[in-house]
């Protein structure tokens, strides 16, 4: 029966996460696709001072903006939503006194944070012509490797909150756990090397457009899912008394 | 629907029950794997490393990988 219920609960997550994934689509396509054009266009205009590969178009731009971009952007919010889902099955009742609702909101609010935002303030998501092809194999190691580094210390910091909780009352473990966890990514923030490959004379507030709309997007993408998968759960896990003969048994399946 | 109100809901959600790791696991093993291979293709493929050659999926998701902030090239 528990089996059945993270199975309910996964494939639940990776609907919300199809369902924010459309949000974040046109998000992505109204806010971020304007700026990746522009950032193109700089590019081919400044193509004769870098010798860039991008010659044969595979993929025509007008598929890249759109199909390609539903393909990734939709992939992505079902695979979240998928570990985000089994993540809950093991947050749920362990972090707190919350409800699968809340449960679910606080802990897409903490993945948009350490997925997203954590690796994004040391790395920040680059539009088309920024980025020197021959470091990328460093650039995707340092961004993983950032990503992942945040997500455990999230972890651990959260049992940190736990173990404090006794002596120092939630608040206090909350503070001190959160505070933790800020320390220990700025160090990672000082000691991890710098990545700065802007082109010269790359027009400054479309750089600043582009990484505001990277930024809508997953906030979009996460506050979506939160919402929808707490719904989802909530109604799966604490479903309203339909009749008056009393509250429905969840366990009755 | 004036049966609704018939019941006062005394009971305020209580603090969930946890589920237990044994139910968790299996579904966390495969299914966590799975996702993370679906965010590798989306967000690195044909970039830094590569399991199929050319630069077909790269190019596919070109748009979605810079706006997800993912590095591309």
């Amino acid at each position: 029966m528990n089996s059945a219920t993270v199975r309910n609960l996964l494939v639940r997550g990776m609907l919300a996460g199809l369902a924010a994934g459309v949000l974040a689509l046109l998000a992505a396509y109204l806010l971020g696709e304007p700026s990746v054009d522009k950032a193109i266009g700089f590019e081919e205009a400044h193509a004769h001072a870098h010798a860039h590969e991008h010659e044969v178009e595979v993929v025509s731009r007008s598929l890249q903006s759109t199909a390609g971009l539903a393909t990734g952007v939709l992939v992505y919010g079902v695979a979240f939503g998928g570990i985000a889902a089994l993540a809950f099955c093991f947050a749920l009742g362990r972090v707190g006194r919350f409800g699968p609702r809340a449960t679910a909101l606080l802990l897409s609010g903490t993945a948009l944070l350490t997925v997203y935002v954590v690796p994004f303030l040391k790395y920040p998501a680059n539009p088309p012509s920024v980025g020197d092809p021959d470091t990328i194999g460093k650039r995707t190691t340092l961004y993983f490797l950032m990503m992942l580094l945040s997500v455990l210390l999230a972890v651990a910091a959260t049992m940190l909150g736990k173990r404090l909780a006794p002596s120092l009352g939630n608040w206090w473990a909350t503070v001190v756990a959160v505070a933790a966890f800020a320390a220990v990514i700025g160090l990672a923030y000082a000691f991890l090397p710098v990545v700065n490959e802007v082109p010269e004379h790359f027009p400054a507030t479309l750089l600043w457009r582009f990484r505001l709309s990277a930024l809508a997007i997953q906030a979009v993408l996460w506050g979506g899912f939160g919402l929808a998968f707490g719904e989802l759960a909530e109604r799966l896990l604490n479903p309203k008394p339909a009749t008056a003969t009393g509250r429905a048994v969840p366990a009755a399946h | 629907m004036a049966q609704t109100v018939a019941q006062p809901t005394a009971t305020t959600p209580a603090v969930p029950a946890t589920l237990p790791l044994k139910a968790i696991a299996p579904w966390a093993v495969f299914f966590g794997i799975l996702m993370l291979v679906l965010l590798y293709f989306v967000g690195a493929e044909q970039g830094a490393t590569s399991v199929f050659n050319g630069t077909d999926v790269h190019e596919w998701v070109h748009d979605a990988r810079h706006l997800l902030g993912f590095p591309c090239h």
